[in-house]
């Protein structure tokens, strides 16, 4: 599974979404995700690239990791998991 | 209705060994925030903490009664024995059938957890300490207090989170202004600042990396802190027939729920909680000139309790001066409140109000006299100490100087 569809399956999996139904445009708050929901998705992300998310839960638009969309946390991955292989 | 009053002080805390140390530093805006140090640290990415540096359990207790005490009850008796002794209680006979001890913690003995988990998994042993469950039970530390002082009468432990010390505070008030116990020692111990402790506040993102700043707009989260802050309550007609320096007076309390969230705050929740708080001392809310905040740095807590504030206060809010105190010895969780009434102590008795330090940028949010950076000269006769706990579990003081 692509990097992308890993994100999007755990981001549905927090959703109660189908996969099919998550938009790359989508927000966190359009999914229906709330703040415990942002939290949790990071760390299920962490687990399941190994990889270290720099989120502070004060700060959640200020950390380098952008969680914007399903698309920015998409291209943070990608991105993380290039500079933590 | 019996009046209350306290006749006794006692803490440990990053601050200070003792009360009068820990108001000094108050004062000064000194920051107890520093470098955590102990085993696996470097495993952490929050590495800072108000640890309590420089306590020498052995010098304190005996070799036996180290091995029997968690790090949460020797905080508890050490803070116990300096608030007894300011008392000048001596407990015989009647009183000390009627007196007793509650105390609130948040996770009890978890350094104990913590060492003994890594013995039976990480070293693969198969036998512990036998003192391993007495030391760990959360209501280790209100046992050795009343054993040590002989209190026979009601004595228990609440954990309510970061409320813990609050509402223990309150039962025992209540149970001295009732009638049903003359004298009550009342307070919160907490020793979290191990790995297993700050690695699962970690988990929850709500940290921060570098300093604790309520109420500032670049506050980026809550820093732990640990120790322990002890008082003796008692009856107002007996500490004055028997001459007892009588520190403040307590008037009142209320405990609410906001029956909402696990972890975010509810400003509704803890609106009811102040003037909840109010009405049962019978004060008005233009008489209350000082609260210590609960004041977390988190971007939750400050601006719904500033905003709960504004709602209980109206434009007094704009008059009144509130600050907290967790942005020099730390957030104590279960104990929190206990050191905390220290500083309402300071602002009614001395007319001191202590400051938040690490406060650099103002915040829309939070646009109160949270007393910035330095403490401030003010005659306050009512001060509110707040404490609003994940789970929506609050609970309010109201103290005041006392009256004739």
């Amino acid at each position: 599974m692509s990097t992308r569809d890993q994100v999007i399956a755990i981001l549905a999996d927090q959703a109660f979404l189908d996969p099919s139904d998550v938009s790359i445009d989508s927000t966190l708050e359009q999914l229906g995700i709330d703040s415990m929901g942002v939290v949790e998705s990071i760390f299920v992300i962490e687990e399941a690239f190994n990889i270290s998310v720099p989120f502070n839960a004060n700060q959640p638009g200020a950390a380098d990791f952008d969680i914007t969309s399903v698309a920015s946390i998409i291209a943070g991955v990608e991105r993380l998991r290039a500079e933590q292989a | 209705m019996k009046r209350v009053v306290i006749t006794g002080a006692g803490t440990v805390n990053a601050l200070g060994m003792n009360a009068p140390d820990t108001m000094s530093a108050m004062r000064d805006g000194i920051c107890g925030i520093g470098p955590l140090e102990f085993r696996d640290v470097e495993r952490l990415t929050i590495q800072i903490g108000g640890q309590v540096k420089g306590f020498d359990a052995h010098h304190a207790f005996s070799r036996h009664q180290v091995s029997l005490y968690d790090r949460f009850t020797q905080f508890a008796l050490v803070a116990a024995a300096e608030a007894i002794a300011q008392s000048g209680l001596d407990f015989t006979e009647e009183l000390s059938h009627r007196s007793g001890v509650i105390l609130g913690t948040a996770g009890g003995g978890i350094s104990t957890s913590d060492d003994n988990y890594r013995t039976v998994y990480e070293e693969g042993k198969n036998r512990v300490h036998p003192f391993v469950v007495p030391k760990l039970m959360n209501s280790a530390a209100a046992s050795h207090i009343s054993m040590e002082y002989n209190l026979k009468g009601p004595s228990f432990t609440v954990s309510t989170a970061c409320a813990s010390s609050n509402h223990a505070i309150a039962q025992a008030f209540e149970m001295v202004r009732s009638g049903m116990a003359p004298v009550m020692i009342a307070g919160g111990s907490e020793s979290m600042l191990c790995f297993g402790g700050v690695k699962a506040w970690e988990g929850l993102r709500v940290l921060s990396r570098d300093a604790c700043r309520p109420f500032s707009a670049n506050r980026n989260g809550m820093v732990q802190g640990e120790g322990a802050g002890i008082f003796v309550f008692e009856e107002y007609e007996r500490a004055r027939a028997r001459g007892a320096d009588i520190l403040c007076e307590i008037s009142g309390y209320a405990m609410t729920s906001d029956a909402a969230d696990i972890v975010m705050p509810s400003k509704e929740g803890a609106a009811r909680a102040m003037a909840g708080a109010l009405t049962d001392a019978r004060i008005n809310a233009d008489e209350v000139g000082y609260i210590n905040a609960h004041g977390t740095g988190t971007m939750a807590n400050d601006k719904t309790e500033c905003a709960a504030v504004m709602d209980v206060f109206g434009e007094h809010a704009r008059r009144l001066m509130i600050s907290s105190t967790k942005s020099m010895h730390g957030h104590l969780i279960g104990g929190t409140g206990a050191v905390e009434l220290l500083a309402c102590i300071m602002a009614l008795r001395d007319g001191v109000i202590a400051p938040t330090i690490g406060y650099q940028e103002p915040d829309p949010d939070c646009a109160l006299d949270v007393v910035p950076n330095q403490a401030r000269k003010a005659k306050v006769t009512v001060a509110l100490s707040n404490a609003f706990a994940f789970g929506g579990m609050n609970a309010v003081i109201v103290l005041r100087t006392p009256q004739a």
